[in-house]
Formats: C-alpha cells, structure tokens, sequence
C-alpha cells in the first residue's frame, strides 16, 4: 500500500447523500479480475450528464472528494476504492461513511475522513464558489485545511500508523505466527469443516 | 457485567489482544465467490502465500452465473472469464469449488446455510456485504473487501476494531400477511440506511422468537442496508432443528458438544446494549420502497411522501432525487404504481419457504398481462425442493419464468436485468438507481407482495388478491 502522509489538491463537491457503491462503480464493471482500469466506471450512470460535477472542465484533476453523509453504502465492493483511487481520488471527506467502504478505502491508501455535517457545508461553499480552492488533507496532524476552514478529524491510532508508513495487513498479523498456531490448536472438534477429513 | 450475544462470540475469536490495535479475530468459515475473490488469489500468488486453512474455505459461483441455458458456454465472455478465474484459482491453491452445474452451487449465503456450515458461535466471512445473513444462527458474520479476503486466505484471521451492540426488540404478533421482510424492511425506513453504522445488532424479542430460520436469515441478510455490519439472532431450538443431520453439522458426541456451547450464546440478563430500539410487531403492515435507498420505504396502504415534509435538506434532496429517478410523484398512492417485473429469489428471499409463499398466492391464478415474472431459486438444492413438491408448476402454469439458481436480477451481472424505465416489484435488497439495469427502477417487496404485485399489475398485498375473488381461477378450469 502507497503510505499517505498529506496531500492538497482541488476538490469535487458531491452534493448527495446515501451514495451508495453501486453508484460509485455499477456492477458490471465487477467482472474485471484485475485491480486497475476503473476509473471510466467511477459515477458511470451520473457521467453521462455533461452537468454532473465531475464532467465539468474546472474539476478536472481534482484529486479530493467532499461527499454527502452516508457514502459508499451498500455492496462490499472493493472495487468502488480502486475506481475512485483509479480516477485519481486521493481523498474522500464526508459526515459519515458505511464501514465495509471505510475499511476498504483505508486498506488501500485512500484516506477517508470523517468531519462534521457544517465543516462538510462549509468546504462545499468554499468549493463550489472557487473551483480552484484548495483543501489539504494532513493525516500527519490529522487536521483539514482550506481557506476559512480548520477542522481536526479523528482516525485511530493503529489505522493512522500503517496508512503513514504505507504498511501491509497481512505481513503485520503474520508476525503472530504463533498466536494463531495457538488458537488453532485450541478449538473445539466441533467446529465445522468444508473438508472431511 | 454481563455480556451480550456478539460480545460473547466475539471473545471466543480473539486470536491477539493488544493496547492500542485492533483485536485479531480467527475465522471460522470462509465462504468465496466469483467476483470478489480474483485479485485477492493474485496478491497471493504475487507473494508466493498458500490458503491457509483449505478446510475452512469453500467457493461457488453465483452473481455471474446465467439463469437459462446454464448447459451452454456463457456468452458474455467477461463473465464466462470471471467464472473461468475462480474454477483456475480454486484448482491451483485446492480450494473446494461448487461451479455452475453443480448440485451444490448456488447463491453463497442460502448454500452455507442448508450444508450445515454455517453454525452458531462461529465466525463467517465473504467478500459480500450480505454475509450478514449467516447471523441468523448466532454467527457472527460480516462482509469484507478484497484485501480482506487475501487476507483471510493467507492468516485465516482479520484485524478488526471491537463493533458497538445494538438491540432491536420486537415483540408481539406479527398480524396475517406480514412477514419477515416487511419486517426489516420497516426497521431500515425507522433507523435509516445510517442507523446501525459501526453496530452488531441483535435481533431479539417474542416475534423474532417466533420466526422460522429462513425469516431469520432475511431479517439479518438486510442488516446491512441498515448500516450495520452483522446482524445476530441467538441461537436456540428453532436453529438446532434446522442444523440437526445437515452435511457438515456436528454428530454423535460432538453434537452434544456443540449444543452445551451454543445454548449458553445468549445475551446476559445483565448486559447492556450500546443503544436499543422496540419495535411492535402489531403494529406492522406489508411494506414496500418507493426510493432508491432501502431506507426509503412505506407501508403498501400509504402514499408517495413529498419531499417538503422532510425537515432534514440532505433527506429532503435525497427524495426529491429518488422520486425523478424513480418517475412518481408525491401523493401518489403505493398501491397504484403499475410494474412491469415481478423478481422473487436472492439471499433475502430465494429460499424453499420464500418460494412456497408465491407459489400458494399463485396456484390458480394468472400473472397479469404484461407483466414477466421471474422465479430464481436461491441454489439447485432449493430449485430440487421446490420442484419435489410441484412448486415449478404452479409458476410455470401461472405464467412465471421458473429459472435456475444464482443472484440474476438482485444486481443485474447476469443478462437477468431491467431495461431502462422498466419498474419491477423485487425480494432482493438493494433498490439503487441502476441496480437492476441501467435505468431500471426497483420496489423492495416480501414475496408475498410479489406475488400479489405480479397477479393484479400493480403493488399489492396477499389481502388485496382474496378481495379480488375474481383473480383466482377454479381449479381443473
């Protein structure tokens, strides 16, 4: 995983709540077995209008989404992060975010940050007034910036740490060899298997 | 202080507790399927990792597959090559496959369930948010991402922040014609699509009590569209019954065992829930969404709302929003939105009890000119039932399209999908813009509703049919 220390760039104000993954990346983009090339699957439905947000010309190479509240609900598709990821997204704020999306986006480097309903308001103001506002993302302080807004956000300690250092799940929990021998050797007979032995 | 349900299963499962991180959970069972699993098989492959438990893993093929002709090649070659990655994954690391055409193979969440895998006190996980489903029988059950599944695969655990609890008490009988669904359906428009977000709820109370396996697994199956990761039921006669002989439920002595433990996963008297909610079961009615967030929904008896009466202007643009997708206006009654597909399967409502519900509103009657009617059991074991018991017949003699298992319609990755502006009365659980085809518009329904919905036209409940005399043709006729 890429490490996130800060990051400014412009922004795409999303004036919509309960966007759900479906949304983000409709389902017949999941038949792709890689994790790259989403990007022109991001927002699919909404792109084919010329005035939705993210078609117009003074959003192009923004890198930071401020979203309604209840982003990225529903299907537990990895791939609504790559896509956002794909299209160049290093960011997303919103007042609240489904939990399967918020452990995805924070597996893969892409920083998802919670903040007040009035901050969220604010940046969208701020956003849609001036395309070219700028909002940086410091997960080093862990505060957003942008002009007229200072806002803390809050992320837990461990999940901070391994977005920082850019570190891999899997090769941290293996240091625990022998916890999990441990456990395993302590389970119950009962307990069900897919093989027969 | 006592501890709930979740927090029990919980604490049996922590592998490493540790100031400061996440606990590391162990994993009882890892169900795969096609769509979720490829990349996470390649990270393996790209780190030279082996499955580390083989027997706590088993795949199928389900949101892929097609529902007719399934003898014949698949024709969409991005999908055939999907299913094509999972049997070439599942053969090179040993994983137990049940590919199209297997007498096993089926949707993941009604096909670990009728083998027995899914077992009280158990921890279960699949790259599939609706895994929330195997918490019907006291599991704690949650849908990952990819890189958890890699994960998974490669240390049969995950890191997980310890969840709150949240109970939802339902007491009280549910009156004639409302079902499980209408059920669930009425607690997401209650708590809202945010409302259980960061939560384990249990499902507790006489009417949940009361409720059959299968109900219980579509009660927990739509905890998700209410924010919330798993959903629990405690386990007690009801899923001892249905798990007693299944393929791979305990036996003999390790029966008694496993009985001793799961009698003792109930919430203590003492413990207390992070937040509650009490629901009366007798004030229920068949429910239905009129939106595009399963949040969105209404009793059938009530009318499109206005937006204006939303005090809240992220809710008020929400249902501005759902109603021009959906083409309604306010105040339009529910019960006069006509459809042109009646869909009746999925995790939520594709099982043998879900079928035999339609079916018995069906027999005798007619699906209404215009209208096409898909039945799509939930695996080949259910369609076999169904089958036993003449169950095809009754939808094939009505005018239903009798097909053959997988997710089809509930999100459109097969050819089973809705044409732009098409509506359709469905049993799955999500009714998203586009999520049924590109324009297609959804009403979320119990089977019952479907049933009703595909007879007379429009939406409907069973009582609305047997005030129709008329719908019903003498039998032999």
């Amino acid at each position: 995983m890429e490490a996130f220390t800060t990051h400014t760039g412009r922004a795409v104000p999303l004036r919509r709540s309960n966007v759900d993954t479906d949304q983000i990346i409709p389902a017949h983009w999941l038949k792709k077995v890689t994790r790259d090339g989403f990007e022109d699957g991001l927002f699919e439905a909404w792109r084919k209008d010329a005035e939705f947000v993210l078609n117009r010309p003074e959003r192009q190479g923004a890198t930071v989404l401020v979203a309604g509240p209840d982003f990225g609900t529903g299907s537990s598709r990895e791939h609504a992060v790559w896509a956002l990821q794909n299209y160049g997204f290093k960011a997303v704020i919103s007042s609240r975010f489904a939990d399967i999306f918020r452990g995805n986006s924070l597996k893969n480097g892409l920083l998802t940050v919670v903040l007040e309903q009035s901050v969220v308001d604010r940046l969208w103001e701020l956003t849609e007034a001036d395309p070219a506002a700028e909002i940086t993302v410091d997960l080093v302080e862990r505060k957003v910036t942008a002009e007229g807004v200072m806002a803390d956000f809050e992320l837990d300690e461990n999940a901070r740490w391994r977005l920082l250092n850019g570190l891999d799940d899997i090769s941290l929990t293996l240091q625990n060899e022998a916890d999990i021998a441990a456990y395993e050797g302590s389970r119950p007979a009962f307990k069900p298997r897919t093989l027969k032995a | 202080m006592g501890r709930t349900l979740a927090e029990k299963v919980w604490d049996d499962h922590v592998v490493r507790r540790a100031e400061g991180e996440p606990d590391l959970l162990f994993i009882d069972l890892h169900l795969l399927h096609e769509v979720t699993s490829p990349q996470a098989f390649d990270g393996l492959r790209k780190s030279g990792r082996q499955v580390r438990r083989l027997d706590l893993t088993i795949a199928t093929e389900d949101h892929n597959t097609p529902t007719l002709d399934i003898d014949k090649p698949i024709a969409d070659p991005v999908s055939r090559a999907q299913l094509e990655t999972l049997r070439k994954n599942c053969a090179e690391f040993g994983v137990r496959l049940h590919p199209l055409g297997d007498v096993e193979q089926g949707v993941v969440h009604v096909v670990g369930p009728q083998l027995g895998l899914t077992q009280p006190g158990t921890t279960v996980v699949c790259g599939d948010s609706h895994t929330s489903t195997h918490g019907a029988f006291g599991a704690l059950a949650f849908g990952i991402g990819t890189s958890q599944v890699e994960h998974v695969l490669a240390t049969q655990t995950l890191p997980m922040a310890r969840p709150k609890t949240m109970a939802i008490t339902v007491e009280g009988e549910l009156p004639e014609g409302v079902t499980a669904k209408d059920l669930i359906l009425a607690i997401i428009a209650r708590i809202g699509t945010g409302g259980g977000q960061g939560y384990v709820i249990e499902y507790r109370g006489s009417a949940i009590e009361k409720l059959s396996m299968e109900a219980r697994m579509t009660i927990c199956n739509m905890s998700i569209e209410a924010g919330a990761r798993a959903g629990m039921i405690a386990p007690d006669q009801t899923t001892f019954d249905y798990l007693h002989g299944r393929d791979h439920a305990p036996q003999g002595a390790d029966w008694d065992a496993a009985v001793a433990y799961w009698r003792t996963l109930r919430t203590d008297d003492d413990a207390v829930f992070d937040a509650e909610v009490f629901i009366d079961a007798a004030e229920l009615a068949p429910f239905v969404t009129w939106g595009t967030n399963p949040g969105q929904g209404a009793p059938l008896s009530a009318s499109v709302p206005d937006p204006a009466s939303y005090e809240d202007a992220s809710e008020r643009l929400a249902a501005e929003k759902a109603l021009e997708y959906m083409g309604l206006t306010a105040g339009q009654p529910l019960r006069d939105i006509k459809v042109d597909t009646v869909f009746v399967g999925s995790c939520t409502n594709g099982r043998i009890e879900d079928l035999r519900a339609a079916a018995s509103l069906l027999e005798g009657r007619k699906v209404a000119d215009g209208v096409r009617m898909l039945i799509v059991p939930g695996s080949v074991r259910v369609a076999l039932q169904a089958v036993e018991e003449g169950l095809d017949k009754v939808f094939t003699g009505a005018g239903a399209e009798w097909r053959h298992a997988g997710c089809s319609m509930c999100l459109g990755m097969n050819p089973d999908q809705l044409a732009p502006g098409e509506r359709s009365a469905s049993t799955s659980n999500r009714n998203f813009e586009g999520r049924q085809g590109k324009g297609g518009r959804t009403h979320l329904v119990s089977p019952q509703v479907a049933a009703a919905t595909a007879v007379l036209g429009h939406l409907a409940s069973p009582a609305d049919l047997t005030d129709n005399s008329a719908t019903r043709t003498p039998a032999g006729v």
